[in-house]
């Protein structure tokens, strides 16, 4: 098994453009939060720092910086320093599956715009998805804390428990598509787009990938009133803003992987003559879904914890379930 | 290459220190991740022998399946037993369970 | 030495020491921490071995799912678990004994087999084991009783789990 140099630099390029696109998008993902919960709540928000306010996110990563770190006395070191970490990483890997658009020819290579096309993208996706919950759990558990403690549990049964309607929903594009590859699953939304034929399935992922980035109004683990900060209340400084950028940059993952199962990827009109403008289609939908995030967080109040759990196990769950079954059956009977 | 001796000495390792877990350990969790260990260890064995001895059919990966599928099942009630247990007899030590014993 | 048989080596020898932290760490949230760790020396495995969707679905089920489970009963039945004096049960040492010898005759009786030193043949690039594997576990001719059975153990499991974990009215 020989890899050649250039398909390695390859790699390595496109995995720093990935990278880096994630950290600006947090980066900005949460300007773009402020100034539209401001704008929603007839606010300005920030709009000192540079031009409109452009420079906030370096302001605040600045701050951040400078804060003092603080590690509570009886709190278990290692796991309470590795918790940030593990929730980063999944965040930083899970966008190694999705496509940003069609092939471009660059140095007289065939260049994929995409970091990998693997034949089980969607399990990828979903295993990824999984272990994000560790380092909730192990802040939680780390910090010596009983409301982060209480903060890491719910999260962890919540995260738990919306996985299942979550993989639910992920099974009706691969019927669709009779593929788990992402890019298979965009071609086959080169005519109508998944959410169209499946809106019930869109709706279920929508609501149960906000309970799995922990966004409101699921945001049980993080509840301030009640839990203090959740499981993030001993963390300071940085580590806190690993929390913070791992919480941001998950919301551009799900988002984009939204955006490739049911709003067609990085397909839009011209897209196959001009393969660049893919990444830009695919963009536009993560900057809608995000800013879809945001209104629902500006809108809906936070749920009761029972109640989320009920709503999880006995709405959610049975409509995606009974979806799934029924989308088969259609399939099969109309052998479509 | 690797020739197919490594993984199945692997997989013996890894089954032999599940087996002292699940023996020596007082701890009911504790035995249950040895178990774990075990059923990993076999599966190691099942898709080693699928890929080496048996690759043009697929059974060595359809049987890890199923093991899979037992594992999840005996972790989930394993757990919902000795979480039971410890809410009546405060204990998750295995030897401290003998109320059947005497 | 090729490079591959050091990340085999490498995979194995994480895998089986952090097997052995599970069976000897006190602090069993550690334990659990290691056996993540094992766990996911295998998912390495199954990919050497060639059997990708095994790997991610070991990641998924066990790492994602029982082992946080694990986490999960730890952290629920904490009480005197951090500080038992003594770990293991009186016949430990016995057991150990048992283990080693057992691993040792393992190891002699497979290498009298002649397969035992066996050389993987390449697959075909053009076979999809995934579809193999999807038809044969629903096929007649393949694995569906087997199959259909799991299925119905889980659900079984799943029920089971609910009534025994549910705390009782009127106690």
């Amino acid at each position: 098994m020989q890899i050649e140099t250039a398909l390695l630099i390859e790699w390595v390029v496109k995995s720093t453009i990935l990278i880096f696109a994630l950290l600006t998008g947090f980066a900005y993902t949460t300007f773009y939060e402020r100034r539209l919960l401001a704008l929603i709540q007839v606010r300005i928000g920030p709009n000192r720092t540079g031009p409109f306010g452009f420079l906030q996110p370096a302001a605040d990563g600045l701050k951040l910086i400078f804060k003092e770190e603080l590690i509570p006395a009886n709190a278990y070191k290692f796991v309470f320093i590795l918790a940030p970490i593990l929730t980063v990483i999944p965040a930083l890997i899970i966008m190694a599956v999705v496509p940003w658009g069609g092939a471009i020819e660059l140095f007289g290579r065939q260049i994929a715009l995409g970091l990998t096309d693997i034949n089980v993208a969607i399990l990828y996706l979903l295993s990824v998805a999984s272990i994000s919950v560790y380092g909730i759990v192990l802040a939680g558990w780390s910090s010596d804390n009983k409301y982060a403690m209480m903060g890491g549990l719910r999260s962890s049964a919540q995260m738990l428990s919306y996985e299942l309607s979550l993989g639910l929903a992920f099974v009706v594009p691969i019927l669709l598509a009779g593929s788990m590859s992402l890019n298979q699953i965009i071609e086959a939304q080169r005519g109508v787009w998944f959410i169209f034929y499946q809106p019930i399935a869109a709706l279920v992922f929508y609501i149960a990938m906000l309970a799995e980035v922990n966004r409101a109004p699921f945001d049980m683990p993080e509840a301030e009133q009640e839990l203090t900060a959740g499981y993030h209340t001993e963390y300071s400084g940085m580590k806190f803003s690993l929390f913070f950028m791992g919480e941001y940059m998950k919301m551009i993952a799900v988002s984009a992987i939204f955006a490739t199962l049911f709003l067609g990827g990085y397909r839009g009109p011209f897209v196959d003559t001009y393969p660049l403008l893919g990444p830009l289609y695919l963009f536009l939908k993560v900057f809608l879904s995000l800013g879809l995030m945001i209104w629902i967080r500006a809108t809906l109040p936070r749920l009761r914890y029972d109640r989320l759990m009920a709503f999880g196990w006995k709405i959610l769950l049975p409509l995606s379930i009974l979806n799934v079954f029924v989308t088969a059956v259609i399939i099969v009977v109309f052998g479509l | 290459m690797i020739p197919l001796s490594w993984y199945l000495i692997l997989a013996a390792g890894l089954f032999c220190i599940g087996f002292y877990g699940v023996l020596a350990r007082r701890n009911a969790i504790a035995i249950l991740m040895s178990i774990e260990l075990m059923l990993n260890a076999v599966n190691i064995n099942l898709v080693a022998f699928w890929r080496f001895l048996a690759p043009e059919s697929i059974s060595g990966q359809a049987f890890a399946v199923i093991v899979f599928a037992v594992a999840a099942a005996e972790v989930a009630v394993g757990l919902a037993l000795v979480i039971s247990i410890y809410r009546s007899r405060k204990t998750v030590i295995a030897e401290e369970i003998n109320l059947m014993k005497w | 030495m090729t490079p591959i048989q050091l990340v085999f080596l490498f995979v194995a020898f994480a895998t089986l020491w952090a097997a052995f932290m599970v069976v000897t760490r006190n602090n069993l949230v550690h334990a659990a921490l290691f056996l993540v760790i094992a766990l996911f020396g295998v998912a390495v495995l199954f990919v050497m071995l060639e059997a990708g969707f095994l790997a991610v679905i070991q990641v998924l089920v066990y790492i994602g799912a029982i082992a946080i489970l694990m986490i999960f009963a730890v952290m629920l039945t904490r009480g005197d678990v951090d500080d038992i004096p003594d770990i293991t049960n009186r016949y430990a040492g016995w057991v150990g004994l048992v283990a080693v010898l057992f691993f040792s005759s393992l190891v002699i009786l497979m290498a009298q087999w002649p397969s035992f030193t066996a050389l993987a043949k390449p697959i075909l690039s053009s076979r999809d084991t995934i579809v193999e594997l999807g038809t044969a576990l629903v096929s007649p001719n393949g694995y569906v009783i087997p199959f259909e059975v799991a299925s119905v153990m889980l659900l079984a499991a799943l029920i089971g789990a609910l009534v025994v974990a549910r705390p009782r009215k009127g106690k």
